[in-house]
């Protein structure tokens, strides 16, 4: 899709944060890491957010993970969505702890009987304009 | 001199790590690493402090990066004085025991975001650069995804009964209030077959959205005696936060009112048998649900039980959100002011056919999603 048809909200990349879209960019899914607690964190942040430390680092996600909740939007939130209703939102917990919200997209309609918060799932990249990417799940 | 002068100090006090033209930093970084050097300076860590101050950002932004969780929090916005306005806020706070530690936080980037665009607030905030792209946005999806990690826990159609008996019972309150937005009965068929907006939310699982304002008036209590009107005195009030983005939510079946009601309880001295009335944000039926477990009326995944066979409604064994709440009476956006409009009203004795002449409510207000809590409990002699 191209950056003049694309009309739903983009992220404006931060300082904080231009790594995290570059790489998603690349088709890769990375998070923060503290080596003073040794826990995994998303959304990024220069200090961590479980000990307040400050060996923080970038790592590549495996991408993989279970669904720990998920809506299926009927109404559009924005008028921009209403072209993708209905759609599956979703907060991931990738395998190393750290939450991801997102997508998750599914084939055909939504049906909360098949979709099921613990089933695994897996890091896909929608190429969503020519500057950004979006990291979005699938059943794994 | 009065009483409260010099009982508290500033103990710690610093900059961020690099001020000036920092093109790589985000506000919020500033924050972080400034409250870190501040602490250091003070000799105390992140987990000392239980009240956070912080303007720009809402304090839920700041203290969801920062990885805090207050017990008091004042994101008064009054300018550039704000920080110097929360040292008196922070005397008010200690004293009366609500934080023992407060932190007072600042980050702006002012030169950069000339240059760059977008740096604050818009999207320099985490939650329209990570949830907003996928279309998550506003409370319905936010409120439903934490709704589906309580099904997935405690039963799909147990929860499902339990909203259903929640927005039944609500609309029953609504149709004894003459200034209810919804008053048309409603029955567990029309709960079932009303559209979906975000499932698991059914439209009637969802709050109204109408105008209004509200507001109160707050005095001391030898003043409150010499007024016209019966006064309601507050008993305890408390408060808690512990993200700002759904995602980021500890436990999706556990809100902050699981600090901010046992803190306002024990400073009431009252228990749960003293309760006559709960007003509870009803921002969707689920709301009601986490939060009567987060409160404490019944532990974790019993809520269903706790509201089975319509025994919130007028007549049943327990009085919840005697106004219609925000399902049917009315919603404006921020509905808190409204619960404490109906204790008052139900205190005092004046609210007709629906009073439940309580001597003694319990007001839990919630905010973000599912962010923020604030508990109250409110009596008359």
């Amino acid at each position: 899709m191209t950056s003049q048809s694309y009309n739903k909200p983009l992220p404006v990349p931060q300082p904080e944060w231009d790594f995290y879209w570059e790489k998603a960019k690349a088709h890769e899914l990375w998070i923060m890491r503290c080596d003073d607690c040794n826990k995994s964190y998303f959304y990024p942040r220069a200090l961590c957010p479980e000990c307040f430390g400050r060996n923080t680092r970038w790592v590549q996600s495996s991408g993989k993970g279970t669904l720990l909740g998920f809506a299926i939007a009927h109404r559009a939130p924005t008028p921009a969505f209403a072209d993708m209703v209905p759609f599956v939102t979703c907060i991931v917990e990738l395998e190393d702890g750290a939450r991801f919200p997102s997508n998750l997209v599914v084939d055909g309609e939504p049906d909360p009987a098949k979709i099921k918060v613990g089933m695994a799932v897996e890091a896909i990249f929608d190429d969503v304009t020519d500057a950004i990417t979006l990291p979005k799940f699938k059943p794994a | 001199m009065n009483q409260f002068s010099k009982t508290v100090a500033i103990v710690g006090a610093a900059e961020s790590d690099e001020i000036g033209n920092v093109p790589h930093k985000s506000p919020l970084a500033h924050h972080a690493e400034a409250a870190n050097n501040a602490l250091a300076d003070a000799g105390l860590k992140l987990s000392d402090v239980d009240g956070l101050f912080s303007a720009g950002y809402s304090t839920l932004t700041v203290a969801e990066y920062m990885g805090l969780k207050p017990k008091y929090t004042d994101s008064t916005q009054v300018g550039g004085s704000s920080f110097v306005i929360y040292v008196a806020h922070a005397i008010a706070a200690i004293n009366a025991g609500y934080c023992d530690v407060a932190l007072v936080t600042h980050g702006e980037v002012g030169r950069s975001a000339r240059e760059r665009g977008g740096g604050w607030p818009g999207g320099g905030q985490p939650g329209p650069q990570f949830e907003s792209p996928y279309g998550i946005i506003g409370p319905p999806i936010s409120y439903g995804m934490a709704c589906s990690n309580y099904m997935s826990r405690y039963g799909e159609d147990r929860t499902r009964q339990a909203l259903s008996e929640i927005a039944v019972s609500t609309r029953k309150w609504a149709q004894l209030n003459p200034k209810a937005y919804m008053r048309d009965p409603m029955s567990f068929d029309d709960y079932h077959n009303s559209r979906w907006i975000a499932w698991p939310f059914h439209l009637l699982d969802c709050c109204l959205v109408t105008d209004a304002g509200g507001a109160i008036v707050i005095t001391r209590a030898d003043r409150a005696r010499d007024l016209p009107k019966e006064p309601v005195y507050v008993l305890g009030a408390a408060e808690h936060h512990d993200h700002s983005m759904i995602s980021q939510m500890p436990d999706l079946t556990v809100t902050p009112a699981h600090v901010s009601g046992p803190r306002a309880m024990e400073m009431a001295g009252v228990g749960f048998n003293d309760i006559d009335l709960t007003m509870i944000y009803d921002s969707f039926t689920y709301t009601v649900l986490a939060t009567l477990e987060s409160l404490g009326y019944c532990k974790p995944g019993e809520g269903p039980d706790f509201v089975a066979n319509q025994r919130t409604a007028p007549g049943g064994e327990f009085a919840l959100n005697t106004s219609g709440g925000g399902l049917s009476y009315t919603h404006s956006g921020m509905y808190g002011m409204f619960l404490l409009v109906e204790a008052v009203r139900q205190l005092r004795g004046e609210c007709g056919d629906r009073n439940v002449n309580p001597k003694i409510a319990l007001v839990n207000g919630t905010g973000g999603v599912l962010s923020s809590t604030g508990t109250t409990i409110l009596a008359v002699d």
